[in-house]
């Protein structure tokens, strides 16, 4: 199998390098675009595997591209953001973007969040079973088991629980997890959400104060993860 | 960085304005009728003199404007209503018409006087407001050359030794090396984050974005933050049973927290216990930091949240930014923080916050 390609798009030479250094020692061809418009021209003829996608460019902003790119472009695009820029990350996630990853960022993170894009774009059939530590979920008898135990979900916690694995290892905003689990017009009860995932945690994780599946992903929304080491 | 003047008390001057003139008028009119009531007793001309007493007052207190206002209507109306021939503009006597003339002009030269004096001193506090500014633009700039030299300093430094005496290093040698690099890095960074806050700060642009924060969860992270795999100090954390979810600004708290974390693990010796407990307590989100260190000095218990304040003999550098932007950030949220001494001595600092909650059992499953 050929190496997967991966556009890197930002303008700061020092991350560009970093970047380049981390992935190709990690098996992947970098291909480097410095502005808006180099992106947009390698993009469109090499075709890349994942677009890593700086918000910060200097000829054109970062989501204004992800927008463009995302009208014809169709494998996954990682936004690349500084911290406490919450608001730009939520609608680059709502834009469309796969993922996000925050400068500094630790290459781990990095890799796993590669991985995740790249694997969700190829995964095609969907298991009716799903084992992660000592928790399997058998969508078909929509069962939950915790160690061998039966676990009592309702309704509406099975619906996030099966939402969040069915999206395994990819960042949800919370008006998305709203939209889909109680429909239009509950993006703004972000309330709900907090009690449901804190009752799932506490159904699930061994320690509900140190989730180690439904990660909280600051003023942005939750991770689901089946390994929280990765 | 210069705090930002102009823009707020311009917009309530000119509501403050329109007040004085009002004022000026009201007081004028009141002085005219006490004038009416006591000119059979001692005299129109009399009256003259209460009546300059009024604008001088006023001409203390308001801005020129509403002064010379109130100079020339009370000029005009004591013509008016007092001077004979009594109601009518007319002058007849050539020395009531000296009088007037005189009253005139001394109420103007008094209001002139007056603002011209206002304006030297405001001119003067002005310029050592922007003094005092400048000093606090050093000070900051000093303290955070300093702070920010220190690290790059190592990273440098240690870059330089990797580079050059490659071959000589141990294995072991080349990772405290890199551990080093990493901890410098993450200390810059901090810095970076503490000056983004002060400035928010200064500018009066906090604004809160609140959020549903579920409290032990959020303390968990913010203590995995400083995860180190032979840590100086250990970090107990005491959660608080069946809290509800408050609604904070979860950046915010962010901040709050690594500082007061980050301030605990610098300014003590190793192995120091850094406890951490949360409650709900009188409807308020209850945070205590404490830590059996050596503690604050008595005197520091209230000046340690002003800017740029450091403990004089600690040997650990610190820009004195962090506590400031910690209280900045809990007031900001309309909460309160505390310092005080536990009972081993040690730095023990109190957060509460007034937030909205909800308990989980509040709501119903579906």
């Amino acid at each position: 199998m050929n190496k997967p390609e991966i556009l890197v798009i930002d303008d700061e030479p020092q991350i560009q390098k970093l970047l380049s250094i981390i992935l190709e020692s990690n098996g992947y061809k970098v291909i480097k675009a410095t502005s808006a418009l180099e992106g947009t021209s390698l993009a469109a003829s090499l075709q890349p595997d994942l677009i890593l996608l700086d918000i910060g460019l200097p000829d054109k902003n970062g989501i204004a591209l992800l927008r463009d790119l995302k009208q014809w472009y169709p494998n996954p695009i990682l936004m690349l953001s500084v911290i406490s820029n919450e608001e730009d990350i939520v609608s680059a996630l709502d834009f469309g973007a796969d993922d996000y990853i925050t400068k500094p960022f630790r290459s781990g993170e990095l890799l796993a969040r590669i991985r995740t894009a790249i694997r969700r774009k190829s995964k095609t059939v969907a298991s009716t079973k799903v084992v992660f530590g000592n928790i399997t979920i058998d969508f078909e008898a929509r069962t939950v088991i915790l160690n061998g135990i039966n676990i009592k979900l309702t309704a509406t916690e099975y619906n996030l629980l099966s939402l969040f694995i069915r999206n395994e290892g990819k960042v949800l905003t919370h008006s998305y997890l709203l939209r889909e689990i109680w429909g239009a017009g509950y993006q703004a009860e972000t309330q709900y959400l907090r009690v449901f995932v804190a009752q799932l945690r506490k159904k699930l994780e061994f320690n509900p104060d140190q989730p180690k599946h439904i990660l909280t992903e600051s003023g942005v929304g939750y991770r689901f993860v089946t390994d929280s080491e990765s | 960085m210069y705090p930002q003047h102009s823009a707020l008390p311009k917009a309530s001057k000119g509501l403050h304005l329109r007040l004085q003139f009002l004022v000026s008028i009201l007081v004028v009119a009141g002085m005219l009728l006490l004038g009416i009531w006591m000119s059979p007793s001692i005299g129109y001309r009399a009256v003259a003199l209460l009546m300059l007493m009024a604008v001088s007052i006023l001409a203390i207190l308001f801005d020129i404007l509403p002064v010379l206002l109130a100079a020339i209507l009370s000029a005009i109306t004591w013509n008016f209503f007092l001077i004979p021939p009594r109601y009518t503009f007319s002058i007849q006597n050539s020395e009531d018409l000296f009088l007037f003339l005189m009253y005139f002009f001394v109420a103007m030269v008094n209001a002139v006087l007056t603002y011209k004096i206002k304006d030297r001193n405001k001119k003067i506090s002005d310029r050592e407001e922007k003094e005092k500014t400048i000093r606090l633009y050093n000070t900051i700039l000093n303290s955070l050359s300093h702070e920010l030299r220190t690290p790059i300093s190592t990273i440098i430094g240690a870059v330089d030794v990797m580079k050059e005496q490659n071959g000589r290093l141990s294995p072991a040698n080349k990772d405290e090396l890199l551990h080093e690099i990493g901890k410098a890095s993450l200390r810059l960074n901090q810095h970076v984050e503490n000056l983004l806050g002060l400035s928010r700060l200064e500018s009066g642009m906090v604004q809160l974005k609140l959020d549903w924060i579920d409290i032990n969860e959020f303390v968990h992270r913010m203590i995995n933050k400083f995860s180190d795999p032979k840590p100086p100090q250990r970090i107990t954390f005491l959660p608080g049973q069946n809290l509800p979810l408050f609604k904070l600004d979860a950046v915010l708290m962010e901040q709050v927290l690594v500082n007061l974390i980050q301030n605990a693990i610098i300014y003590t010796p190793d192995k120091t216990e850094i406890r951490i407990s949360t409650d709900y307590i009188d409807e308020k989100c209850t945070i205590v930091i404490s830590d059996n260190g050596p503690g604050f000095p008595f005197s520091a218990l209230v000046t340690a949240f002003d800017k740029f304040y450091r403990v004089s003999q600690t040997n650990s550098s610190g820009t004195g930014l962090g506590l400031s932007i910690v209280k900045g950030f809990v007031e900001a949220q309309k909460g309160t923080i505390q310092l005080s001494h536990n009972d081993t001595g040690g730095a023990k600092f109190l957060i509460e916050l007034p937030a909205e909650t909800s308990f989980i059992q509040n709501l119903k499953n579906e």
